[in-house]
């Protein structure tokens, strides 16, 4: 890294080599079998220059040479944007907790056999279900240096669990599944196939949907999956840059219910995606984006945050070694004080959404999004009846958000990126086959 | 730098020693730049190289894979692999037999479109955003364009030594208006198999496009629920891709009695009118190949003839457990994957009628064109369309907002009750199963129209 910076320095005023290591190693099950072993090393250096004022920028994964790298950058320095930044020095970082060695430590075997029992737990509750699970280990090395003495090194454990089941009766399809990582070892499969059997139990009955605006409960996973992909835009500073965003000049102003609190926070303990800085160097900060409703402020790379005026908020992120821009870290939304239980025992006919299909499809930008409900169940006077089919939820999210009827109390992690309870809306638009 | 050639033909001796039931292995060198640009502004310009390889065993029917970018110590990294599969295996390994290959095959492209000047790339693309934001009311735009070389080298413990190179180029151009809070999009999408000039010359299609993103500001958003749609051939293709190539995918159905039951070969899926094919043996097509990632030659497959399921794609290993032929299906998208079953051009063989026959006797109706987006669990799909118009007493009438399609796929395929005369393939858009994502295909169609199709809306 260091012979790369030296190089680079000979032709640009300024430079910056990032790179990330990764080893990786996953149990894979298939059809309720083991079915493969996989290790996966890697490595990617990234190397960004400024020269004449202008940004260039090539990566290489593997044996690539030194020389050809600086090359590769120095050409497309040529036409790159004007940088408006400056690389950071010798930033402070703080002590964001991300590894534990005993993640790593979990022999073969060890792996093996939470993959079984998840399996079995699944495999004893309902016959005839077909289950792929996976359970995962590694670990991500980062190191970045710049010309200008910034230097950032650190070290990420990380462990998942995994499981998906598929039903079929004649051509019906049911699938349930659910997933849980940290950076330490998990030990207990139960917490994961204890979510999974509640879906097989709420899905045993079928119901109908009719065709209406319906109060609809979204899951956390439902939520992940549903309201969160057009709020993700919202909030990127490039978007708001540009104009795009329907948040943009809506600072300070209450634009959701007043109950709604997000922020972006790489700075939670043991959590995977969190970590001490960004990719570009920059200390990791909590980042308030909507408090008690009102609008706090936008997700920020060094650059696209030099083009606003702004300050990076530490939301540099390169997706495999590729040029920084905003993209949020770990998204937390502050719980309320509704149970789940007491949201489905206020409902007289509504929805439950634990997963839907095609959500990110919409017109996400305005906020817009439709999708088929893959896992769903009906609520009739305040009980849960069974699954629901052929059936299309489809709404606005800046509306829906505006005034929510509850939001849960029982926060979780899903995705690996957001910690989020359910949310109770008031009204969806549902079309249905019944 | 150690070049790849010299790499895999060192260890080909090696995987034939070895005790296993199968061995192979898998080197790559690959060479992309890349443009963007989000808004008037460049946002990002690059080059990057990147190589690495891949060592997979099979022993009593569990799979060793082991990826790596650090060639050294190779065997090491095969001896890993069969440790793996040691571990994972307690059945019986059972794998279609093909005939081992020493092949070369070349990329085919005259002029590598890596090796284009950025400033020759950036000139063109330059002109293309000019263009969308010449328009009134077009809020943003953004673009993406990609390029690759890429050329990997196969070998097994059979014997095979395969090395074989592609170039890859692909475009992706969105125009964003906006307008009192309101925002819309239209996007177009294509690729080709390494021709730089299939993205040239798109100056009147952008501009179109762009209006076309103007005028959805107006449009109204059509009302929830069962119409007659007819999909424009890109749409179809994308349909075709998801409501049904994927459930032809063996991998989800060999190991699976119940899905087998559903997927038993001579079932009617369609009208006898329906015909659907997936090939990787057409020529110069983004899915097209002649070996597959495990040195399996490309045939022709028929998924369905005359409304009869008579075929589905496999690996080597999802052909021997159902007894049937191996497709050459199997694919990764690069050296950090085993390879899965895929699809590769899949596409309806095209019918007889013209479009306006189609549309003729639909008294009100939805005409859903391009390609926004696209989705599957098996049984059900969903995919958007990105544009649409209503379709009023046989003739098309006012743009609508873009739709989303949803369905049952066996339903669905039952409903579509005409295919026109019209097949095109779309080489925008890539796959994405299993976490490997996008692999290079391409989906075609011609016009097609399905009745009792649910509608997301209002």
């Amino acid at each position: 890294m260091e012979d790369i910076l030296a190089r680079a320095q000979k032709v640009a005023k300024e430079a910056e080599v990032f790179e990330v290591s990764s080893e990786e190693t996953q149990v894979r099950f298939e059809a309720n079998r083991l079915k493969q072993l996989q290790s996966n090393q890697s490595t990617t250096v990234s190397l960004r220059i400024i020269k004449d004022g202008r940004v260039g920028y090539a990566t290489t994964t593997g044996t690539g040479d030194s020389q050809r790298l600086v090359n590769d950058a120095a050409e497309t320095a040529a036409f790159g944007s004007e940088a408006k930044f400056k690389l950071p020095d010798g930033a402070k970082y703080p002590k964001v907790e991300i590894f534990d060695a005993a993640a790593l430590a979990v022999p073969i075997k060890e792996m093996v056999s939470l993959g079984e029992a998840m399996i079995a737990a699944i495999t004893a509750h309902t016959a005839g279900i077909m289950c792929d699970a996976g359970v995962t280990c590694g670990v991500i090395t980062v190191r970045l240096i710049n010309s200008r003495g910034g230097k950032a090194t650190y070290k990420k454990s990380f462990f998942g669990l995994d499981i998906e089941g598929n039903l079929i009766k004649d051509t019906d399809m049911l699938f349930v599944g659910d997933s849980e990582s940290s950076c330490h070892p998990l030990s207990d499969p139960n917490k994961v196939t204890d979510l999974v059997l509640k879906q097989l139990d709420l899905a045993k009955n079928r119901a109908k949907s009719p065709t209406k605006t319906l109060p609809v409960i979204f899951t956390p996973n439902g939520v992940a999956g549903a309201l969160i992909f057009p709020l993700l835009s919202a909030f990127n500073g490039k978007t708001v840059l540009e104009g795009a965003s329907p948040l943009g000049d809506k600072i300070g102003k209450l634009v959701f219910d007043k109950n709604f609190s997000l922020r972006d926070d790489p700075t939670v303990a043991y959590r995977p995606a969190s970590r001490p800085c960004d990719d570009e160097g920059v200390a990791s900060q909590r980042t308030p984006l909507v408090s008690k409703g009102v609008v706090k402020g936008f997700l920020y790379d060094l650059q696209t945050a030099a083009l606003a005026g702004k300050k990076s908020t530490g939301n540099g992120s390169r997706n495999r070694g590729s040029l920084p821009s905003p993209a949020p870290s770990a998204l937390v939304i502050t719980p309320g004080k509704t149970s789940f239980d007491e949201m489905v025992g206020d409902i007289k006919e509504g929805l439950v959404i634990e997963q839907l299909m095609g959500a990110e499809q919409g017109n996400i930008l305005g906020g817009d999004f439709s999708g088929n409900v893959l896992l769903g169940f009906k609520i009739e006077n305040g009980k849960i009846v069974g699954r629901v089919k052929d059936t299309m939820v489809s709404g606005n999210v800046y509306k829906i958000l505006k005034d929510i009827a509850a939001i849960g109390s029982e926060a979780r992690w899903v995705g690996g990126f957001l910690q989020t309870p359910p949310f109770y809306c008031k009204g969806l638009s549902v079309s249905s086959k019944g | 730098m150690p070049e790849i050639d010299d790499v895999a033909s060192s260890l080909a001796d090696e995987l034939k020693k070895k005790k296993t039931d199968y061995l192979g292995a898998r080197f790559e060198e690959n060479r992309t730049s890349h443009i963007t640009y989000r808004g008037r502004g460049l946002e990002s310009i690059g080059r990057s190289t990147a190589s690495g390889g891949n060592v997979r065993a099979l022993i009593k029917g569990g799979w060793g894979f082991t990826s790596f970018n650090d060639l050294d110590k190779l065997s090491d990294r095969v001896s890993l692999a069969l440790e793996q599969a040691q571990s994972a295996g307690s059945g019986k390994s059972r794998l279609a037999l093909i005939e081992p290959a020493v092949d070369n095959i070349p990329s085919g492209v005259a002029q590598d479109p890596v090796s284009i000047p950025l400033a020759a790339k950036k000139r063109l693309l330059d002109e293309y955003n000019e263009i969308i934001w010449s328009i009134p009311q077009i809020k943003t735009s953004n673009i993406g364009y990609s390029d690759s070389r890429k050329k990997v080298i196969f070998l097994n413990s059979d014997g095979s030594l395969i090395s074989q190179s592609r170039a890859d180029v692909s475009l992706r151009l969105t125009a964003i208006a906006a307008k009192d809070g309101e925002v819309q999009q239209v996007g177009l999408s294509l690729g080709s198999r390494g021709e730089f000039k299939a993205i040239q010359g798109l100056h009147e299609q952008i501009r179109e496009m762009s209006r076309n993103a103007v005028g959805l500001l107006a449009a109204p958003q059509a009302k929830g629920g069962e119409y007659t749609v007819v999909l424009d051939p890109i749409l179809a293709g994308v349909f075709v891709h998801e409501a049904f190539g994927h459930l032809s995918e063996s991998d989800f159905v060999y190991e699976n009695d119940r899905m087998r039951e559903i997927m038993v070969l001579g079932k009617q899926f369609g009208a006898p009118l329906l015909n659907i094919v997936d090939s990787a043996a057409e020529p110069g097509l983004r899915g097209s190949f002649k070996y597959d990632d495990e040195g399996t030659r490309s045939v022709k497959t028929y998924l369905i003839r005359e409304g009869k399921l008579v075929g589905r794609l496999h690996s080597r290993e999802t052909a021997a457990k159902m007894n049937e032929k191996p497709t050459g299906n199997a694919r990764a998208i690069n050296y950090r994957f085993p390879p899965i079953v895929r699809m590769t051009n899949t596409y309806i063989e095209p019918g007889k009628m013209s479009f306006e026959e189609m549309i003729a006797d639909i008294k009100e109706g939805i005409y859903a064109k391009n390609w926004y987006g696209g989705t599957t669990s098996m049984e059900m799909f969903t995919f958007s369309a990105g544009e649409a118009y209503m379709i009023r007493h046989g003739k098309i009438a006012e743009a609508i907002r873009p739709v989303m399609l949803t369905g049952n796929v066996f339903n669905t395929l039952k409903n579509i009750d005409a295919i026109g005369n019209d097949l095109d393939m779309n080489q925008g858009g890539g796959c994405g199963k299993g976490g490997q994502m996008p692999l290079p295909v391409s989906n075609g169609s011609p016009h097609i129209r399905i009745r009792h199709c649910l509608i997301g809306g209002k």
